[in-house]
């Protein structure tokens, strides 16, 4: 029988949300190939997040030890490989975040398997759906190598349900290959706010703000919601990097995405346009995020937003 | 120090991109062509890495059509060295491309190879991870800075990238989720950019007149002895589900009545 091996990603013992869409593509993977699926938790705290996933899988593997404190492309894809072949893996599953995209192609070069990226949709054993040219295209793909590799972008697939029963956890003798790669430091953006792939609302300001994103802010902490930017945005410097939502950054779908000072170009809707409800808020009113938008407000955002924020409150 | 650089003829990001009637592929007639922008970022590091390290060279590569001439000759134009076209017409999958860059890589031994974290056609961002696994090398991928594009450093042409004292190591910043990790990876190394590395130049008019007698040399994938056959094919491509036609609200008890009553999102 076919063995679908899903590598999870954890931090410090915390399942990412991520992994639980992954874990529904693989599911419905495993509906079309009749494979079984593992788990496997690599790096500090493998252990302890392997509690959490196996409320959703029957086996979840572990690798823990020197050489695994940081998420290296070439130790992990290794340790992946090393995994996927002692399992007789015949797919490997794994949820398109920093992290899947850095490490994914790696492990599919190592097991001479073919990756299809950032995947949308699960249509046969072998056939995915994929955007490509910013999502102007949907391209089925077909992986032809026996063995295949398949990041998924989370936001396409629910998060899946625990099983009826918890799985078993094991320990994988797995030891690190010798690094090419050091891990020097990370400059972590700390946030109090959701973060930006998982919240329920997105506040997005784009170069309409002018860099003041106190009224995108204000909004989004009366909505509980993460804030997000355009790439004009983040190159000028006024938010950090990981807040860019679009082609070439976060693929967000909340439930309600608004859209200030954003004119709407093809690769910010790239990353948006999945999104349950889109508002924009925008001043000219023939700026092309309004094609998009379920609901337009021509209006200047700096007057617009406050208001907003507090009819937002008197709700509450 | 030696950097291989690779840059990729796409549809221009400009261009109105459509799918074809028969789903085979999307219509390229009408399209504009140019350089994958993440690769002119790879370019650029090169450069500012050159010049910073003298003596050094940097080589520009593409696998493509005789058409990717164009795209090599505006790296030249920038100011790469030389160039090398891979020629193959027709689609490859990124396995194929990483496979014969492999091979370009171990006949031109470069200290770095320099690349797009995606390419803005297919938008895989596979190419360079698979790259560095073949070569057995290390990889920094989606290499940014702490310094931002409006910052001194960047407006004097400082490279983002930081060569070690002795040259054999490099400590890149990359962006990934919750913040900028920094790696120090041995050379040859592998390092795929992200859009806040730099801000790539244009070429001056004189540098275009002199990239035109640079040379670009041209290999035969059968001569590579690299197997072309996909391992990811694309069988079928569609245009995306349209979101049907919103509305325009007044004002903002308008919207918020919206999003309250119908919606039912706030
Ligand atoms: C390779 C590549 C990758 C890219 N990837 C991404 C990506 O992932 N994400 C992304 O976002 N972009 C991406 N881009 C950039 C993209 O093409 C656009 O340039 C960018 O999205 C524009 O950002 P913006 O809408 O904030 O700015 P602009 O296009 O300048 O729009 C500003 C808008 O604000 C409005 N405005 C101004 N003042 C006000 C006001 N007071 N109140 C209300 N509205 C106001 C204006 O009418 C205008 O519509 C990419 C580009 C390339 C080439
Ligand atoms: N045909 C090609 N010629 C040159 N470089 C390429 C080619 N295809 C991909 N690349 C390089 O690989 C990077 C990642 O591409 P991809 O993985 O296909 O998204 C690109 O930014 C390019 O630098």
């Amino acid at each position: 029988m076919a063995t679908i091996l899903l590598v999870a990603e954890q931090a410090q013992g915390h399942l990412k949300k991520a992994t639980l869409s992954a874990l529904t593509a693989a599911q419905q993977l495993a509906q079309k190939n009749g494979g079984q699926i593992q788990g496997l938790l690599i790096g500090p705290g493998a252990a302890k997040s392997a509690q959490d996933l196996a409320a959703y899988v029957g086996t979840v593997l572990t690798v823990e030890g020197a050489g695994f404190e940081h998420a290296l492309a070439e130790v992990h894809a290794a340790a992946v490989a090393e995994a996927a072949k002692k399992v007789g893996a015949s797919d490997v599953v794994i949820a398109a975040t920093a992290y899947g995209k850095d490490v994914a192609p790696r492990i599919a070069a190592k097991l001479g398997a073919g990756v299809a990226s950032d995947v949308l949709a699960v249509v046969s054993a072998n056939q995915f759906k994929r955007a490509m040219w910013a999502g102007n295209a949907i391209a089925t793909v077909e992986v032809a190598t026996p063995v295949k590799v398949i990041s998924v972008r989370a936001t396409e697939f629910a998060a899946a349900q625990k099983a009826g029963s918890a799985g078993s956890v094991q320990t994988l003798g797995v030891a690190a290959p010798p690094a090419k790669t050091k891990f020097v430091e990370f400059n972590e953006v700390k946030s109090a706010r959701p973060e930006l792939t998982e919240a329920s609302v997105v506040v997005s300001g784009g170069r309409g703000t002018k860099g003041d994103f106190k009224p995108i802010e204000a909004l989004a902490d009366v909505l509980n919601a993460a804030v997000g930017a355009s790439r004009a945005v983040v190159d000028a410097g006024w938010q950090p990097n990981d807040l860019q939502v679009g082609q070439t950054g976060k693929v967000v779908a909340p439930k309600l995405y608004i859209a200030a000072g954003i004119s709407g170009a093809i690769q910010h809707l790239a990353g948006m346009k999945g999104s349950k409800t889109i508002v924009a808020v925008n001043k000219d009113p023939e700026a092309p995020i309004f094609q998009v938008a379920d609901y337009g407000l021509v209006a200047d955002l700096f007057k617009a937003l406050p208001e907003l924020t507090e009819e937002v409150k008197k709700l509450k | 120090m030696k950097i291989l650089v690779t840059v990729k003829r796409v549809e221009d990001y400009e261009s109105k991109i459509k799918v074809k009637p028969d789903n085979s592929w999307i219509v390229t007639e009408g399209v504009n062509y140019r350089a994958n922008p993440f690769d002119e970022i790879a370019v650029e590091e090169a450069l500012r890495l050159r010049d910073t390290n003298m003596p050094s060279e940097v080589v520009a590569v593409s696998i493509g059509s005789a058409s990717a001439q164009a795209e090599i000759r505006s790296a030249l134009a920038m100011g790469a060295d030389r160039g090398i076209l891979v020629k193959h017409d027709g689609f490859l999958d990124s396995d194929a491309v990483a496979r014969l860059l492999q091979k370009v890589v171990e006949k031109e031994k470069p200290d770095l190879v320099l690349m797009g974290k995606q390419a803005v056609d297919v938008d895989d961002n596979v190419a360079g991870q698979m790259l560095a696994e073949y070569l057995g090398w290390g990889q920094v991928t989606f290499a940014s800075k702490k310094e931002a594009l409006e910052s001194p450093e960047e407006k004097a042409k400082k490279p983002g990238l930081k060569l070690g004292a002795d040259k054999k190591s490099m400590q890149a910043a990359r962006e990934v989720d919750g913040g900028l990790e920094v790696l120090e990876v041995q050379l040859p190394a592998i390092v795929t950019v992200d859009l806040r590395l730099n801000v790539p130049r244009y070429a001056s008019l004189p540098n275009i007149m002199k990239a035109k007698k640079k040379p670009i040399e041209e290999l035969l994938p059968a001569a590579l002895g690299v197997d072309l056959s996909q391992k990811v094919k694309v069988v079928r491509v569609e245009a995306p589900p349209a979101r049907a036609a919103g509305i325009k609200v007044a004002d903002v008890p308008a919207l918020v009545k919206k999003l309250h009553e119908e919606a039912k999102v706030i």
